[in-house]
């Protein structure tokens, strides 16, 4: 599909061995998927280099609507990037971002010499406002009240009216159980009521799909469970989420599939049951012994 | 010596809900009472200066204070102040938002402004654009070489006042620019981001995330340039603008001979009028720094904010992650 990565060498000689094996079986389940329906999120090939820096080293993941991917593995080893170039905040190098089957940040034909139509930036956010992003450091406004913070987008990216967008942001608020704290700004919140403001803010774009960046590592232990819930909830709920965490008690409970990244690929992907409990690599079983 | 006295005073204040509460006589701060007595001393003498020395005749400062011509100098100065700011600030973001533009010729365009104004003296600068009607009498809207479609003489609409007005937001915009610019800078990249995974558009980021965050930090420093600019307004006579405070004073002395009471007259106009700018400045602060510190201020605002983190429950160690920039 992609013929970067002939084009970017491999910088690690002696690794790729192992890992092409270790491979095998997640490229598997994602070129049988062909057959059944469109999957909601689909990365094919992705690579990122910033400059001489090759974060991401070709990565195929297929998420379903409905599923909660978790992505696990230690740190540098390109989960966030890989999340960033789903919402365009990363331009992928190499490789290709399809949401419900539609590429990402570019046109679906390329150009007769092969280069890649750009989209206009106006297009690139309708595509975003689809998809809700929860970032480690909140990064909730911080002129604006908790109410204000959830209204912002709906009236000035979907055109919402006031009384409506405020209706809703209330509502929203309750639902992550702080409808009494929508006049507070977000210094006058704890760092689990701002996470949990930032979850109301990116819900209120109704989007199709979640993205969570380490939602609760900027997070005193004792609050990390305040924000987990509410993540819980929404997977009851049927949304569709990938989620990078740290937190392995909540991927073995609410995770559809664990994805274990290392070095810029995938090296692991399965139930959490097959890649938590019954970890088939080295550095899985590594990494794990380091977390639990 | 012994500054602490415990559990005794105890049974005198029994309402007190802290046991053995420390008792601090402060240690002698002989610095402050010398310094008081020097200074005390130099004010004596400085009063004594300014009362009895002739030249500083105080019934002309307190018959000319209200002078007509002096305080319609003091409108027109505050007018031209006013005014030159606001043009000069929305100049100035202009110049700041291309200077941060991913378009080249915007950015080139930009820096070209900022280089000529900033480098060219605000008098000389006001000369020109005193001389603007006689160096550009008409303007035209045609084809170049070809026909012309509309034309208006410039003295008909750019009398000295605007003249003035322009010149200085020019000059001003120039300064504001940098200072405008490192205030975008100063916000938190975390914000664009959050507001670009929104789906929000580069214009409206800027509008409603950016600029008011940005405001904060430029504020203080609008204030100083609004205060400068108050002074500068003196220059407006080489426009020639000859209604301002600065010339209707210096009128008023040439006539009298008596250049000190009427350089009083200005200056302490140019003080009144500072006061309320700065007092304009305090509600700006306050408005900009909603969210970041107390909108009310005081120190019981700040004790009754965090006793509502703490009522919370949920109080982490940093419960002001979003300041840090």
């Amino acid at each position: 599909m992609t013929t970067a990565p002939q084009n970017i060498p491999s910088q690690n000689g002696p690794s790729p061995s192992p890992d092409g094996a270790a491979t095998a079986p997640a490229a598997g389940p994602a070129s049988a998927a062909g057959a059944a329906p469109t999957p909601l999120i689909s990365l094919e090939g992705i690579h990122k280099a910033f400059g001489d820096l090759h974060v991401l080293k070709g990565c195929d993941l297929e998420v379903a609507a409905g599923e909660v991917a978790v992505l696990i593995g230690p740190s540098g080893s390109g989960k966030s990037t890989l999340l960033r170039c789903i919402n365009q905040l990363e331009e992928p190098t190499a490789g290709r971002v399809r949401i419900a089957g539609v590429t990402q940040g570019y046109a679906e034909e390329h150009l007769a010499d092969g280069r890649w139509q750009k989209l206009p930036s106006a297009q690139i956010a309708r595509q975003r406002s689809r998809i809700g992003m929860v970032f480690q450091r909140f990064h909730l406004f911080p002129h604006m009240t908790a109410l204000e913070n959830v209204m912002e987008a709906p009236i000035q990216v979907l055109g919402r009216g006031r009384a409506e967008a405020k209706e809703a942001a209330i509502a929203l608020l309750d639902r992550v159980g702080l409808g009494d704290r929508a006049d507070h700004y977000p210094s006058e919140l704890s760092g689990g009521q701002q996470q949990r403001v930032a979850i109301a803010r990116a819900l209120a774009m109704e989007p199709e799909l979640m993205l969570f960046d380490e939602p609760t590592s900027a997070l005193d232990p004792e609050l990390v469970a305040e924000v987990l819930s509410v993540l819980k909830e929404l997977a009851e709920g049927g949304m569709t989420m990938i989620v990078v965490t740290h937190e392995m008690g909540f991927a073995r409970e609410v995770a559809d599939q664990v994805i274990f990244m290392d070095d810029g690929l995938i090296v692991e992907q399965g139930t959490p049951e097959q890649v938590i409990d019954h970890p088939g690599s080295e550095r899985l079983k590594g990494f794990l012994a380091s977390v639990l | 010596m012994s500054t602490q006295t415990p559990a005794a005073p105890a049974a005198r204040r029994p309402a007190d809900p802290i046991p053995g509460r420390i008792r601090a006589k402060r240690p002698p701060r002989p610095g402050t009472w010398i310094s008081a007595v020097i200074v005390a001393l130099l004010v004596l003498g400085l009063a004594n200066f300014l009362v009895t020395n002739p030249v500083f005749d105080w019934g002309t400062v307190a018959t000319f204070i209200l002078d007509v011509k002096v305080v319609q100098g003091v409108g027109w100065t505050l007018l031209i102040t006013v005014l030159s700011m606001i043009l000069g600030t929305a100049i100035a973001l202009t110049a700041a938002i291309m200077r941060r533009s991913e378009n080249p010729v915007l950015r080139g365009v930009s820096w070209a402004y900022i280089f000529v104004f900033r480098g060219t003296p605000v008098y000389t600068q006001l000369v020109f654009w005193g001389l603007f009607t006689v160096i550009v009498p008409k303007i035209a809207l045609g084809v170049p070489f070809g026909p012309e479609l509309f034309s208006f003489s410039t003295r008909d609409y750019f009398p000295a006042f605007w003249a003035a007005v322009v010149g200085l937001a020019l000059n001003e915009g120039a300064y504001l620019a940098e200072i405008i610019r490192s205030g975008l800078n100063s916000v938190d990249k975390g914000q664009t981001e959050a507001s670009k995974a929104l789906g929000m558009s580069n214009g409206k980021i800027l509008r409603r995330i950016i600029i008011p965050q940005a405001m904060r930090v430029i504020v203080p420093p609008l204030g100083n340039e609004t205060i400068g600019m108050l002074k500068t307004t003196s220059l407006v006579l080489a426009v020639p603008f000859t209604l301002d405070l600065t010339f209707a004073s210096n009128a008023i002395a040439n006539k009298l001979y008596a250049p000190i009471p009427l350089l009083i007259v200005a200056a302490l106009w140019y003080l009144a009028i500072t006061s309320v700018l700065m007092v304009g400045q305090h509600f700006l602060e306050r408005y900009f720094g909603r969210g970041f510190d107390d909108r009310t201020g005081g120190p019981a605002a700040k004790r009754s904010r965090q006793a509502a983190v703490n009522r919370a429950g949920t109080t982490p160690k940093d419960s002001l992650p979003e300041v840090e920039l």
